[in-house]
């Protein structure tokens, strides 16, 4: 039985303790990274993590990538979105087509547009 | 490709042409797995990014919920009120067989089948923004959940198919052109041979009727 996770910075991700998730709150990123590992060993499935963090992880989230479990989601943070999830798909897409074909121009400034 | 390494031979022609009729094969079974492939991927990643749309709008609005939360509310009250959740949320991680691609197939199951347990805390002392805050942040899940298990398969699809076009490419690009160039150089230097022999062969006959009949001889007497 696996659980949920949840990892950023406290005022992220204090009310997903509410429904049911499992939370990690990070303050300094060495230590993110050990609690990452952690986590990423043990019983949990699926590891939200705010973007900021994903972003700065990008290494250690590298390492599962390939592997069934742990699936590493980013979600925007309390401070706005940095784009990094969309990106990612992005990403996802360009690695398998060669090009990207789904987005094509029209998420061009989305990493700059979504701050708030 | 390895054209001064190969023996011109018979044996090597045939071996070489035996090779050629596999990766002929294998580069059209590999090139249907990534169309097939590739196919699912695209309408994953669709659907991939619809939800990824769908929940970060979500927790936009969630945060913004619990902002107005904590302003009506003293941290210390907040951090009480969450401080011991009574819903616990477990997942099941099965696997689902996608042209060879392990995907998760995630399902999951709640400790408390009550959806109100989502409220950890009793009402009377905290604002009605947190229930707002928290009730929105519950609604999205069963997307978050959703989201998590196609973006998962979508990066395992996406190592795949690079996987898969690689090779295909270079079956198409690199090995069955130099096969195929390798079995002309064999069916070259084999004919050339041949031609040479039947060439020696007619010298020879020459020779020996000349030296049987003596034609020149005659001729010029």
């Amino acid at each position: 039985m696996y659980k949920i996770a949840v990892m950023g910075d406290r005022d992220s991700i204090y009310g997903f303790a509410a429904i049911g998730m499992d939370i990690f709150p990070v303050v300094n990123y060495e230590e993110a990274a050990k609690l990452f590992k952690r986590l990423a060993e043990s019983q949990y499935a699926v590891i939200y993590m705010t973007e900021d963090l994903h972003e700065k992880l990008d290494n250690e989230i590298e390492r599962y990538r390939n592997r069934i479990v742990p699936a590493v989601i980013p979600i925007p943070g309390a401070y706005g979105n940095t784009g990094k999830g969309m990106r990612d798909i992005k990403k996802s897409v360009e690695r398998a087509v060669g090009s990207d074909i789904i987005f094509n121009n029209e998420n061009k400034e989305a990493g700059e547009k979504e701050y708030e | 490709m390895a054209k001064a390494h190969i023996n011109p031979t018979r044996m090597e022609l045939i071996k070489t042409k035996k090779k050629l009729a596999i990766a002929m094969r294998g580069h059209k079974l590999l090139k249907d797995k990534r169309d097939e492939l590739m196919r699912q991927f695209l309408e994953m990643v669709r659907e991939n990014r619809r939800l990824r749309e769908k929940v970060e709008k979500g927790i936009r609005k969630s945060n913004k919920n619990f902002v107005l939360a904590r302003a009506g509310m003293a941290d210390e009250v907040i951090n009480v009120a969450l401080m011991v959740p009574r819903q616990e949320i477990y997942t099941e991680v099965g696997s689902r067989n996608v042209m060879s691609v392990d995907i998760p197939a995630l399902t999951f199951k709640t400790k408390t089948p009550d959806v109100n347990d989502i409220y950890s805390y009793g009402m009377a002392f905290t604002a009605s923004d947190l229930d707002a805050a928290v009730k929105s942040l519950q609604d999205i899940l069963p997307d978050m959940l959703d989201l998590a298990q196609y973006e998962k398969s979508c990066q395992l699809l996406a190592a795949e198919i690079e996987k898969t076009r690689r090779r295909v490419n270079a079956l198409e690009h690199i090995m069955i052109p130099g096969m195929q160039e390798n079995i002309k150089y064999i069916k070259m230097k084999l004919d050339e041979n041949e031609r040479s022999t039947q060439v020696r062969l007619m010298k020879v006959k020459d020779m020996l009727l000349e030296q049987a009949h003596h034609f020149r001889e005659r001729a010029n007497a």
